[in-house]
């Protein structure tokens, strides 16, 4: 299993989870299986062409995904996938 | 029997050889220097020393000489005639300094001789005591702190972010604080924006903010920028300080600030927040990512809620700004480990600190070689492209 840390904009998404456990042995297979649970968050993650949107970051353990081999980076047992789209606030 | 100072002196010339100033300063400027140690008084040193000199005063010398000179080492000491360096110079060969010398007319001959002197930066008796806690760490030490005092820092928003980190700058002695922020203090704002008071609801934060650090610290002197960052004023604005703070509530700005301290080569020193979550880095232009390497794009406005929407644990706004200030701090004195080419998160919730890998991105539009970085309508962009997409003639 891999545990997939959800940030605060996906929680609704996800029944209100800070994380989800989901098997995959890729990246792309382990989104896949987040999309499959909740159906929510694919639109939200998800580009046109099956991708990610531009604006959200995926990392495995400390690394960005784009610097390893994007969607078809391989994921261990017990690694980490972190979804991290940017956040603005300044505590207005 | 008793001996007069004249004959302490005489005897004291007998034992101790004495270095004329020309041939050290020759041996300054030939890079053959050696360890030069002022035994005057602290207001005596605050008026100038010979450069590179350390300041051991007279009374202190027996137990601090160890932690500046080794027994062997070659040591010249001065004083303000050459008197009380050659009186001093025995007391260390009583000790075992083994090649002890002391400069010949002292500081006073030095200086009459046209010879290169230093001028420290001193601290006011009231300014020693109230950083007295800063001087003792070794990595600030006063030097440090009359950088600090020095110093000109940049905060956008005094708002959540900006209150813990414009109170902890101000406190250190940060000289200068420039707050941006063209709002007012809402009663809303106090349960995490602890710079501002109730009886200053109302008020313009950057009038109120500069009330407080008036209040805190005499030392600091605040400009109020009582507007909104924009294109047309970001650039003087960052021009004017050594780092910029960011505590801005919005994507557009955010974007627009690190265009603009890549152009200005300022350091920004980034948090972002929301409910129990916070966000911070460091983006050193050109010298590690910047924060459209981190994040290329904006997210769309239902992806990118405000604190206002979603609400922010107030004391979040203390953790993150404290870490804020911390890294400004670091960048200004260039110390540590900075906070650069890492993403540190922290849950609030949790109570964990994650830290991501952030790299420079080489094809960065902002900062990449082939970049050609100019400003952008960040505000129809961070809009998302369905509010800048031209409407269908029909609907008119």
């Amino acid at each position: 299993m891999t545990v997939v840390k959800i940030p605060p904009v996906l929680r609704a998404a996800v029944g209100g989870e800070r994380q989800v456990e989901v098997q995959g042995t890729t990246v792309a297979e382990v989104l896949e299986s987040l999309y499959e649970a909740h159906p929510a968050v694919r639109n939200q993650l998800q580009s046109d062409d099956g991708g990610l949107h531009r604006f959200v970051n995926v990392y495995l353990n400390d690394e960005d995904v784009r610097l390893l081999s994007w969607l078809d980076t391989e994921v261990a047992e017990g690694d980490t996938l972190m979804i991290l789209p940017a956040m603005a606030g300044g505590g207005r | 029997m008793a001996r007069s100072y004249q004959e302490l002196l005489a005897s004291a010339r007998e034992r101790i050889g004495e270095v004329e100033a020309r041939e050290l300063a020759d041996r300054i400027a030939g890079g053959d220097a050696p360890l030069v140690v002022d035994v005057r008084e602290q207001s005596e040193w605050d008026e100038g020393h010979l450069p590179g000199a350390v300041h051991v005063p007279r009374g202190h010398l027996e137990n601090r000489i160890a932690g500046v000179a080794r027994p062997d080492q070659e040591i010249v000491l001065t004083c303000a005639a050459g008197h009380r360096s050659l009186l001093a110079a025995v007391t260390l060969a009583d000790m075992g300094f083994e090649n002890v010398t002391s400069l010949a007319g002292g500081f006073t001959r030095w200086k009459h001789n046209g010879h290169d002197y230093a001028v420290p930066r001193t601290l006011s008796p009231a300014q020693r005591s109230r950083y007295a806690r800063h001087i003792t760490i070794p990595e600030v030490g006063e030097e440090g702190q009359a950088k600090l005092l020095d110093s000109k820092v940049l905060l956008i928003g005094a708002g959540g972010l900006g209150s813990p980190s414009a109170l902890y700058l101000a406190a250190a002695g940060v000289g200068t604080l420039g707050i941006v922020d063209d709002d007012v203090v809402d009663a809303s704002n106090l349960q995490r924006q602890i710079i501002h008071t109730t009886d200053r609801l109302g008020t313009l934060k950057a009038e109120s903010a500069k009330q407080a650090i008036a209040d805190l610290n005499p030392d600091v002197r605040v400009d109020v920028h009582a507007e909104r960052v924009t294109q047309d004023n970001v650039l003087d604005l960052l021009g004017e300080y050594d780092v910029v703070v960011d505590g801005a509530d919005n994507f557009p700005t955010r974007y627009l600030l690190s265009d603009a301290s890549l152009m200005t080569r300022t350091p920004l020193v980034h948090a972002s927040i929301l409910r129990f979550e916070g966000h911070a880095s460091v983006f050193l232009p050109y010298d590690g990512p910047c924060y459209r390497c981190l994040f290329p794009e904006p997210p769309p406005p239902d992806m990118a809620p405000s604190c206002g929407e979603a609400g922010v644990l107030g004391v979040l706004c203390g953790v993150m700004g404290g870490i804020q200030a911390n890294e400004a701090i670091k960048v200004l004195l260039e110390m540590g480990d900075i906070l650069a080419g890492r993403l540190l998160m922290y849950d609030a919730l949790g109570m964990t600190f994650t830290e991501l890998k952030v790299r420079r991105d080489p094809d960065c539009p902002a900062c990449g070689p082939d970049a050609t970085l100019e400003f952008r309508d960040y505000e129809a962009w961070c809009a998302g492209p369905s509010a800048h997409a031209p409407e269908p003639a029909a609907v008119r």
